[in-house]
């Protein structure tokens, strides 16, 4: 039926079949069409997937009940709830037919199969799912219908349903869903006479026929269709280059000696962005940068901190356990990581902050009451651009003009750009003169 | 040229794009969930997939669909979501369809914790999941390789219609480094005699890894074999570091290579010969350039974020020849410098190994 009712509507040579792993696992035998062999209970991703990467095929899902509503349950809803413009097939026959009649989610209560030898109890097995009736509750599915082939009758209905749910597909109106309770003699052990009465009478009452959903005369054509564009150079070419860094052309500049910094203090000082700042003017002096900001088991004590490499040769480590400048802006950080600065390396403190001392004998301190001087300039926020003014006057890194061009170029909020400059000059000329 | 200050994890994407990949599928989990954003933001930009699936199973299985349309696609997780895209990726490998896969792994087992470890080697590089199969395994170690490799995955994985698999760290992923943004270019494989798109040409194919007769899969396995065999002969990448005449030559790959690189240089100016092996490729491992290096080293030092994995490859590299030692950290410690100098000299004095 699926297949003439694809001949009928002129889609079989662009039809995807994706077939699962049970009785439908040989979908590709019949189907004259492309064809998926899927992992169990996943067709509706593969379909998916398929349907995303090329909106014009006709992508047909096609799974028991063992897939559709076990292993594939996640599957089966998401695809549904997404609105996926693909058509499932559900074949509910009430057994594992091909792993050799176990019990399936849609198994009646009290019947047998090889793993309920006594019968399907409620409170041990749990009660049938009714599938069509669950996916109906969902907002996106556009159709649902269970029909049935237990005669002639059944299976004029279900062809006129298969048929409709291609056609919604077809016109981009969304989701379809299509469950055909079956009879699976063989699983069953009954013969095929017993078996279409079984399911008559017996399945039937469980598994009522009827439409469940239909908003096919409510959808516009086209209104679940996915825009997918193929792979054009020149448009991502375009799109890269507008990634570029904001800091410009790379200026080449002379290191006075690799900067292998830490800058520690609390969350929402600006720690991990007085990185970035400093990185992107080590970049655009065309020198190797790494920043990495504390992580997993480094990030201990309540304190933010990050790593921060500036270097002519290759970088080893992006973390700095011995840091040539650190910069800490609170109490735990002095006393956390002031004894792995290395000998005759530099220690700026911010002394608004910080009470205690760093040890001059051993290394260069600089003490600057950075948060008071960001208070002076507008906000505490900027204190953090203060340090680094106080850093580059330490270190003679940089020129104060050309971290000023790059700071200027990278601070996307142009109304904050004056305060950073102020904050950044303050800083550079509270070392300078002191 | 084009340059830009990037996290590892984006420049995954960058490099994906360039690659021409046009479907991206995957789950939040972190240190990996930045590639998921990144993704988000750029591929419907671009008139391409982005789908935050219902589940890691579900992402894989996504890749496996578009993957067999012939179309570059990708996902990526970390180390738990990894292990739930195995079965995925034996079908994948099974039906012979390229596309890449990204761990950026973290601590386990089980939950473990957010922070690095490299402790999915062995799952990784000698397939997680059932069956014959392998993962073409690219380890960068800095952001512009996480670009650069992603886009080679792209190109191994359609040159031998495998998965390829890029295998990071936390570190790796998290760390900005400069990025030379790269450039796209054509995807240079006809894919026609195989790929299901939808279309009256590729009607009649099939994308499957079902063969139900034994001599068929058997000679289907073979097939791949051969594959795999010619992937080992051709496509080892590695990086040496002052080994020319080490004594001690160190292995070791992603973020722990960076400590090493430091750790080589403080060694050197001590005055021991001490020079560093990186494998770039995992699968296929330098077995090669790590024999030759025996013939001439008196040791070899595997150290890794792991209770040992590699250093089985080392050793069977190294095949007797010279003692094999292994120093590694794990549960997120990351080892220092100083630290590795410490046992570089052990090693060298001649400790267990």
């Amino acid at each position: 039926m699926i297949a003439e009712s694809l001949e009928e509507l002129g889609l079989t040579k662009q039809t995807v079949f994706v077939s699962p792993v049970g009785c439908s696992v040989f979908g590709y035998y019949y189907f004259d069409c492309g064809n998926f062999q899927a992992a169990h209970g996943r067709a509706p991703a593969v379909a998916t997937a398929v349907k995303r990467t090329n909106p014009e095929a006709i992508v047909i899902s096609y799974q028991g009940d063992g897939d559709l509503a076990a292993i594939g349950t996640a599957e089966t809803i998401h695809a549904a709830n997404r609105g996926e413009n693909i058509t499932v097939f559900f074949v509910n026959n009430a057994i594992y037919g091909m792993t050799g009649g176990q019990m399936a989610p849609t198994t009646m209560i009290g019947q047998r199969s090889a793993t309920t030898p006594g019968g399907r109890v409620e409170d041990l097995h749990g009660n049938p799912i009714r599938m069509a009736e669950m996916l109906a509750t969902l907002p996106a599915p556009t159709y649902i219908e269970r029909v049935a082939i237990g005669h002639s009758k059944h299976i004029m209905k279900a062809r006129k349903a298969i048929k409709k749910a291609l056609q919604i597909q077809k016109e981009g109106k969304g989701y379809s869903f299509v469950e055909i309770v079956s009879a699976c003699p063989t699983g069953w052990k009954m013969d095929p006479v017993h078996a279409r009465d079984w399911l008559v009478d017996d399945m039937l009452k469980v598994f009522p026929l009827g439409v469940f959903k239909d908003e096919s005369d409510i959808r516009d054509e086209g209104d679940w269709d996915r825009h997918y564009e193929d792979f054009d150079t020149a448009k991502v070419n375009s799109y890269l280059d507008r990634m570029k860094s904001a800091v410009g052309e790379i200026e080449p500049k002379e290191l006075p000696f690799d900067l292998n910094c830490k800058f520690a203090g609390f969350g929402g000082q600006g720690i991990l962005t007085l990185g970035l700042f400093l990185s992107q003017i080590g970049m655009k002096a065309g020198q190797n940068v790494s920043w990495f900001p504390a992580y997993g088991p480094e990030m201990r004590g309540g304190t933010a901190n990050c790593s921060v490499n500036l270097a002519k040769d290759r970088i080893g480590t992006p973390l700095v356990d011995h840091p040539n400048v650190l910069v800490v802006m609170n109490q735990p950080s002095l006393d956390a990581f002031e004894k792995d600065v290395v000998d005759g390396g530099t220690i700026i403190v911010d002394t608004t902050v910080v009470e205690g001392k760093a040890d001059r004998g051993r290394l260069n301190v600089v003490e600057i009451p950075a948060s008071d001087i960001a208070d002076e300039v507008g906000t505490a926020k900027v204190a953090n651009v203060v340090v680094l003014g106080a850093l580059v006057a330490a270190t003679d890194a940089f020129t104060p003009e050309f971290c000023e061009d790059t700071l200027r170029a990278i601070i996307k909020k142009k109304s904050l750009i004056d305060m950073n400059m102020e904050a950044f000059r303050r800083g550079y000329d509270y070392v300078r003169k002191s | 040229m084009a340059r830009q200050f990037m996290k590892g994890n984006d420049a995954i994407i960058v490099g994906a794009l360039a690659a021409g990949c046009r479907a991206y599928y995957g789950y939040p989990i972190t240190p990996a969930s930045e590639i998921a954003h990144a993704a988000a933001q750029h591929f419907p930009a671009l008139g391409g997939v982005f789908i935050q699936a219902e589940s890691e199973v579900s992402a894989i299985n996504m890749v496996y669909g578009t993957a067999g349309m012939g179309v570059r696609t990708m996902t990526a997780s970390s180390s738990p979501g990894f292990s739930l895209k195995q079965e995925g990726l034996s079908y994948c490998a099974g039906a012979e369809l390229p596309c890449v896969v990204v761990n950026i792994v973290r601590g386990g087992p089980g939950l473990g914790n957010i922070a690095p470890e490299q402790a999915d080697y062995f799952q990784i590089t000698k397939g997680g999941g059932h069956g014959n199969y392998r993962l073409i395994t690219l380890a960068p170690n800095g952001a512009q390789e996480m670009c650069d490799l992603t886009m080679l995955a792209f190109d191994l994985a359609d040159t031998y219609r495998n998965p390829a698999c890029i295998m990071a760290d936390g570190i790796t992923g998290q760390m900005m480094e400069v990025v030379e943004i790269p450039e796209a270019k054509p995807v240079p494989f006809d894919h026609s005699s195989w790929e299901v798109r939808g279309t009256p040409e590729s009607s009649g194919n099939l994308i499957s890894s079902i063969v139900l007769e034994p001599d068929e899969l058997e000679r289907h396995n073979l097939k791949m074999d051969a594959k795999y065999r010619d992937i080992m002969a051709k496509e080892v990448r590695c990086e040496e570091y002052r080994t020319e005449d080490a004594d001690l030559v160190v292995v070791a790959y992603g973020v722990v290579s960076r400590i090493v690189y430091s750790a080589v240089d403080e060694a050197r100016a001590e005055g021991l010969k001490v020079g560093l092996l990186r494998p770039i490729t995992l699968w296929p491992f330098p077995s090669a350039a790590i024999a030759r290096l025996a013939e001439t080293a008196q040791r070899f030092l595997a150290v890794e974020l792991s209770t040992g994995q590699m250093v089985e490859d080392v050793q069977l590299a190294v095949n007797g020849r010279a003692p094999v030692h292994f120093y590694g950290r794990c549960g997120g410690m990351v080892p220092g410098g100083k630290e590795l100098l410490a046992e570089f000299k052990k090693v060298l004095e001649g400790g267990q190994s």
